[in-house]
């Protein structure tokens, strides 16, 4: 129990951290935050509007204490403003539209990639300087090497482009309507692959080898050899004894990589011009749509620290150890 | 293969040592030293990269190397003039991050109590945060410039760092050598400055080495999502311009393929460099690799051997 509460405590924190540096923001840009931000939307919004956008931001006259609390007022009631590139559409509901896509890529991502990743660090721990041993992790690491961004550039470029495979772009064909139809979900599986499978190609080196170092310290283990002595089939050995001890490290580097993920698919969405949060944030940045990109930065940055809650929650269940001192 | 260190051989001169015994060192340091040389002198040799020298688009020729960009300048001009400012800004960053740092993780380590349990959370809240989100949003708000792009990715990149120091900090300030200096009276900047951190060179050097490969990749996606100043010439702006021209859908190769082979060959020849310096120095490494050798001479295949790589953190 103390545990969690602990954890609970450090990632409140970490949520009041993210606001307070969303809040501070604005405030750093040089000269008067106000009347900078509001010079560049003169003329292309109305008054009520801007008398929104100074609500929001709390870039009224008053102290700047008072305006850090009715900022803080207004975020929890999950007020973040009206977007100005989508106006009037509140900032939250402009958010929900991409959510989705970026929740559906980078969790499928993530998961294909773990996956993958920790079965083949367990075979090449078991095969110790086999074939997928010596060949794979350098390969996966010198892939690892190009910027994430480009290599999606060239994936799409080879089998979008000059072979045709895949589309090259959006997350459903423009002919589509949206709905629960086979065709639909097809097409948006077919769209899904590219994205997901670049992102699954510079994220498997990191569980492969993580897998692999901690499964031959507990393959070397006194448990391990009686296991073996005791002429359990390799595969209980490996599966039952082994890898579910090294999956550990693994778990605990999961959080990490999700939140990673999720702000790593900005590249990804950008590249295959797929309708998440990273393609929102930069269009908001390119329209300077501050409203939008500040409610993005908040809405990832949860996200994030949620996906890192659940993830210590599975850490208990599964290792208990932990638990001892709950 | 024998001794690897020579007795006194600390920090740079380590290097120097993995350098002349390692491939991989070798290696490292041939690459890192010929893009070097390039950000260096390379300008000299080729014309303006803003120039317009031809039509847009041109595949590679005799005239122009790798072909010309979407506005009709010289690919290799371009990329060549971009080298400089990618690489100051890149090893540049890396310092200064491990700077910060060194800064925060060594005072953590060394004062403990209250002071380490606010520093620790202060790293840790920026490394649950996710950076790329941050950057961009701090990007947008400052003044585009190189200064900015430095400042953007030093915040998002130096907890890491931290981390990693202040726990060797924590294992060094046990150590016999540095209890010895409190009992002499030594003030506690000097233990900090004279006793720990010499011993962490090493270490040091391979932080800087590490955030560079980093700061170069960071800077580039950055740049790419155009959060860099869009006029200047460097690798990141390079490829900007080029998915901005429509490169992938025109089948224009040219103007995005040699930028990433060059950061990407870059980064490999930094980490190469880290880790043929890591075989050298690192201990558990060395017991592997002469049980190896040891069981090979007696003509025997090495299988799994005593397990050596065990990380605990």
């Amino acid at each position: 129990m103390r545990y969690i509460l602990r954890r609970l405590g450090f990632y409140l924190l970490a949520a009041w951290a993210a606001l307070t540096l969303n809040f501070f923001l604005p405030r750093l840009m040089p000269g008067d935050p106000a009347a900078a931000l509001f010079a560049r939307f003169r003329g292309r919004l109305g008054p009520e509007a801007m008398q929104a956008l100074r609500e929001t931001f709390g870039l009224t006259e008053a102290p700047l204490i008072s305006q850090y609390f009715t900022y803080l007022g207004h975020v929890l009631k999950g007020d973040f403003g009206i977007s100005v590139a989508y106006f009037p559409s509140p900032v939250l509901e402009v958010i929900g539209t991409g959510l989705v896509w970026t929740i559906f890529l980078a969790g499928t991502a993530v998961i294909v990639s773990f996956t993958i990743g920790t079965l083949l660090g367990v075979v090449s721990a078991w095969w110790r300087r086999g074939l997928i041993d010596t060949w794979l992790p350098s390969t996966l690491v010198f892939i690892g090497a190009f910027p994430y961004f480009w290599l999606a550039m060239v994936v799409l470029y080879v089998l979008g482009f000059t072979l045709g495979w895949f589309p090259l772009g959006h997350a459903y064909g423009d002919d589509m309507t949206p709905g629960f139809s086979a065709t639909f979900l097809a097409d948006v599986v077919r769209h899904a692959v590219l994205p997901i499978a670049t992102v699954v190609l510079v994220t498997l080196g990191g569980w492969l080898l993580s897998m692999r170092n901690t499964m031959i310290a507990v393959l070397g283990s006194d448990y391990v050899n009686l296991a073996r002595a005791k002429g359990l089939s390799p595969w209980r050995v490996v599966m039952r004894y082994a890898a579910r001890n090294a999956l550990l490290p693994s778990v605990t580097g999961f959080g990490m990589a999700l939140g990673f993920v999720l702000g790593g698919s900005l590249l990804t969405e950008i590249v295959f011009s797929y309708p998440g949060q990273g393609y929102l944030l930069v269009q908001a940045v390119r329209n300077q749509d501050y409203p939008l990109m500040q409610g993005i930065f908040l809405v990832i940055t949860l996200a994030v620290l949620g996906a890192n809650l659940l993830v210590d929650f599975v850490y208990l269940w599964l290792d208990p150890r932990t638990r001892g001192s709950a | 293969m024998k001794e690897s260190t020579g007795a006194g051989a600390t920090g740079i001169g380590l290097w120097w040592e993995a350098i002349r015994r390692d491939r991989k060192a070798a290696f490292g340091i041939v690459i890192v030293a010929a893009f070097v040389l390039v950000a260096l002198i390379g300008p000299l040799f080729v014309g303006e990269p803003d120039d317009l020298v031809g039509m847009p688009l041109q595949p590679p020729s005799l005239k122009h190397w790798l072909g010309t960009t979407g506005q009709g300048q010289d690919v290799l001009a371009q990329l060549i003039a971009g080298t400089r400012v990618s690489l100051a800004i890149g090893f540049g960053v890396g310092i200064v991050v491990v700077m910060v740092g060194a800064l925060v993780g060594v005072t953590a380590g060394y004062f403990g109590g209250r002071v380490d349990g606010l520093l620790s959370l202060l790293f840790n809240v920026f490394l649950v945060i996710p950076g790329l989100p941050l950057a961009i949003i701090i990007a947008a708000y400052l003044p585009t410039g190189p200064l900015t792009l430095g400042m953007v990715l030093v915040v998002t990149g130096w907890a890491w760092n931290a981390r990693v120091l202040r726990a060797q900090t924590l294992a060094q300030r046990r150590r016999d050598f540095v209890a010895a200096a409190v009992v002499a009276g030594e003030s506690s900047f000097r233990i900090v400055t004279r006793e720990i951190l010499p011993t962490m060179t090493s270490l040091l050097v391979a932080q800087v080495i590490g955030s560079t490969v980093y700061a170069i990749g960071a800077q580039v996606g950055l740049e790419f999502l155009g959060l860099g100043d869009v006029s200047a010439v460097t690798w990141g702006t390079n490829l900007y311009w080029a998915q901005n021209d429509a490169a992938l859908l025109t089948g224009a190769w040219w103007t995005f393929a040699p930028t990433g082979i060059c950061v990407a060959v870059v980064g490999f020849g930094l980490t190469m460099l880290n880790s043929g310096f890591d075989e050298i120095t690192n201990p558990r490494l060395q017991l592997e690799h002469a049980w190896r050798a040891y069981l090979l001479k007696r003509g025997r295949l090495p299988e799994r051997s005593t397990p050596v790589v065990v990380d605990h953190e």
